[in-house]
């Protein structure tokens, strides 16, 4: 099974780290194969930051990403820029609190800034709440691996604080 | 046991010196490349080695030539202008045959370009940007994997030969994140030493001259003038620069086919696509799709010097298709090896082609 998904947000949110976790989930813990590409230009420090991640159970050829299938929005910038060509059938998690327009194809409102200000008093960790709704709702890692992934990926002394912003997401993005 | 990684291409890079053994580490850092010093910088002294940020990459590149002479395992890593800057010395460093290894992480040119975007376009530069003529081995990576492996395999031949080894990446392999082996131990080829009594630059049958020990009684004078078997200048003696340039020549040339590194798939097909670096993943690609047994590949890994004896293994081949980050380098140096037409994919912009790009090619060229 193959996934390419694209995240996107503004600089500082740890967009790029959330696709590097998924890819080391990916790799380190679900034995697939991963590859993690971003956009480095100046407009990726605090405008709209990209990347992408592909993940394969065969090893991945051209590396980089042409049709998402899924999709990780934080901020309206990064919607317009790299979320509003998406369309049917890929999927769009959106962090509700940030984000005001909606997509052509599928879309999964997580309120992730919010409930992280709200339950953790720590907004930082919205990224990790999208990531914990994004596997709740793909299934594009396993939680088990997500976590490990998280743990490895998180600066000490954190650990808790982005366990239990995976837990609120895996709550937040299950579906109905 | 190996292990299994999730890393940068930069990053395989830097740990790839650091297990072939590399104890100098001197540059300035330059994006796309910076991740390979920053990481040098971390790992380098805490396992005895030395890191030194220079003031730019011309004092880089004389830190790794000197750190050599003292029989240092020495690399630099840089990207598009900090490679022009570094010219003069990476010719110093052939005529005294100093084993060092340069990374350059090939960004868009000419001048400062796009520091961000990838591209191809130094190699040509690799090979002939410094004056006068010598010889030198650039290796390409396709994979995180090979950004390892060749960097390992770049220590061993710069030792091997004494002569500067260069890892020619791009941005696209540089930066992407993917999965990588991690062996248990690399090989490892020490340069050979001086004979005591021998003179310094008296080369052997493999017109390689045995390597001076530092501290161990030698005095040896190391000049770029040409200079004669005890390394004593002697610029004005016709036969003696002829003689001298030529076995700098003559040692890697005559090495060509035995260090040649490239894979060759459907021998017997009539296109044949060759690629080195970040294409080689579009080839791949465009192969696994079109399932087609007339279409060959010949992978190249090491790009100079250029392994001529591969072009005659498609003995079927009616053309074939080059597809570069850069405006023909290689085609050109391809052309001249062939009987048939080679047609050039260049992509300047700092993208990699596409499977779609290769394929329209394909079709205009049935």
């Amino acid at each position: 099974m193959r996934h390419e998904v694209r995240f996107s947000g503004f600089g500082g949110q740890g967009i790029i780290l959330s696709a590097v976790i998924v890819g080391r989930a990916a790799v380190m813990y679900d034995n697939k194969y991963a590859v993690q590409t971003q956009v480095y230009g100046p407009e990726a420090r605090g405008g709209a930051s990209m990347s992408q991640v592909i993940i394969d159970d065969d090893p991945i050829l051209y590396p980089k990403v042409a049709t998402p299938d899924i999709y990780l929005i934080m901020s309206q910038e990064g919607f317009e820029k790299y979320g509003a060509v998406a369309e049917d059938p890929s999927v769009m998690l959106i962090d509700s609190t940030l984000v005001h327009s909606r997509p052509k194809c599928r879309c999964i409102e997580i309120p992730a800034t919010r409930e992280a200000k709200l339950t953790l008093k720590k907004d930082i960790v919205a990224n990790i709440v999208m990531l914990g709704a994004l596997v709740a709702a793909t299934h594009v890692v396993s939680e088990e691996s997500l976590r490990k992934a998280i743990l490895d990926s998180v600066p000490k002394g954190t650990e808790d604080l982005n366990l239990k912003a995976m837990q609120l997401g895996l709550q937040l993005g299950k579906q109905p | 046991m190996t292990r299994t990684e999730f890393w940068q291409g930069n990053t395989a890079c830097a740990e790839g010196a650091l297990a072939a053994g590399c104890n100098f580490f001197g540059g300035y850092p330059i994006t796309p490349s910076t991740e390979v010093a920053e990481h040098m910088a971390a790992k380098l002294p805490k396992k005895g080695g030395v890191f030194i940020q220079m003031e730019d990459e011309i004092a880089g590149i004389a830190s790794i030539i000197g750190a050599s002479w003292t029989g240092a395992r020495a690399m630099t890593a840089t990207s598009g202008p900090g490679f022009s800057l570094m010219m003069e010395n990476i010719g110093f460093a052939a005529m005294t045959e100093t084993p060092c290894v340069i990374v350059n992480v090939q960004r868009g040119g000419p001048s400062t370009g796009q520091p961000t975007m990838s591209a191809q376009g130094d190699m040509m530069q690799v090979r002939f940007g410094s004056h006068g003529d010598y010889a030198i081995i650039a290796l390409c990576p396709a994979t995180v994997q090979e950004m390892y492996e060749l960097t390992v395999k770049a220590f061993n031949l710069a030792e091997k030969y004494r002569v500067p080894v260069f890892l020619m990446a791009d941005e696209t392999v540089g930066h992407m994140r993917e999965k990588i082996i991690i062996p248990d131990k690399v090989e490892r080829v020490d340069r050979k030493p001086l004979v005591p009594g021998a003179l310094p630059f008296k080369a052997e049958a493999d017109l390689v001259p045995g390597f001076p020990q530092f501290g161990k009684g030698h005095h040896v004078h190391v000049t770029g003038l040409t200079h004669d078997e005890r390394g004593y200048p002697c610029a004005t003696n016709p036969k003696l620069h002829a003689s001298l340039v030529q076995r700098l020549v003559d040692k890697i040339e005559n090495a060509r086919d035995e260090m040649a590194d490239y894979d060759v798939i459907n021998p017997d097909a009539s296109r044949v696509f060759i690629a080195y670096g970040g294409p080689v993943r579009t080839v791949q690609q465009v192969m696994h799709d079109l399932k087609d047994k007339d279409i060959g590949f010949l992978r190249i890994r090491t790009v100079w010097p250029f392994p001529e004896k591969a072009l005659a293994e498609f003995k079927n081949a009616k053309a074939f298709f080059i597809p570069e980050m850069n405006l023909g380098q290689m085609a050109r140096e391809i052309e001249r090896h062939v009987n048939v037409p080679v047609v050039s994919i260049p992509k300047i912009g700092g993208e990699l082609h596409t499977p779609a790009d290769l394929i329209a090619v394909l079709e205009a060229h049935p």
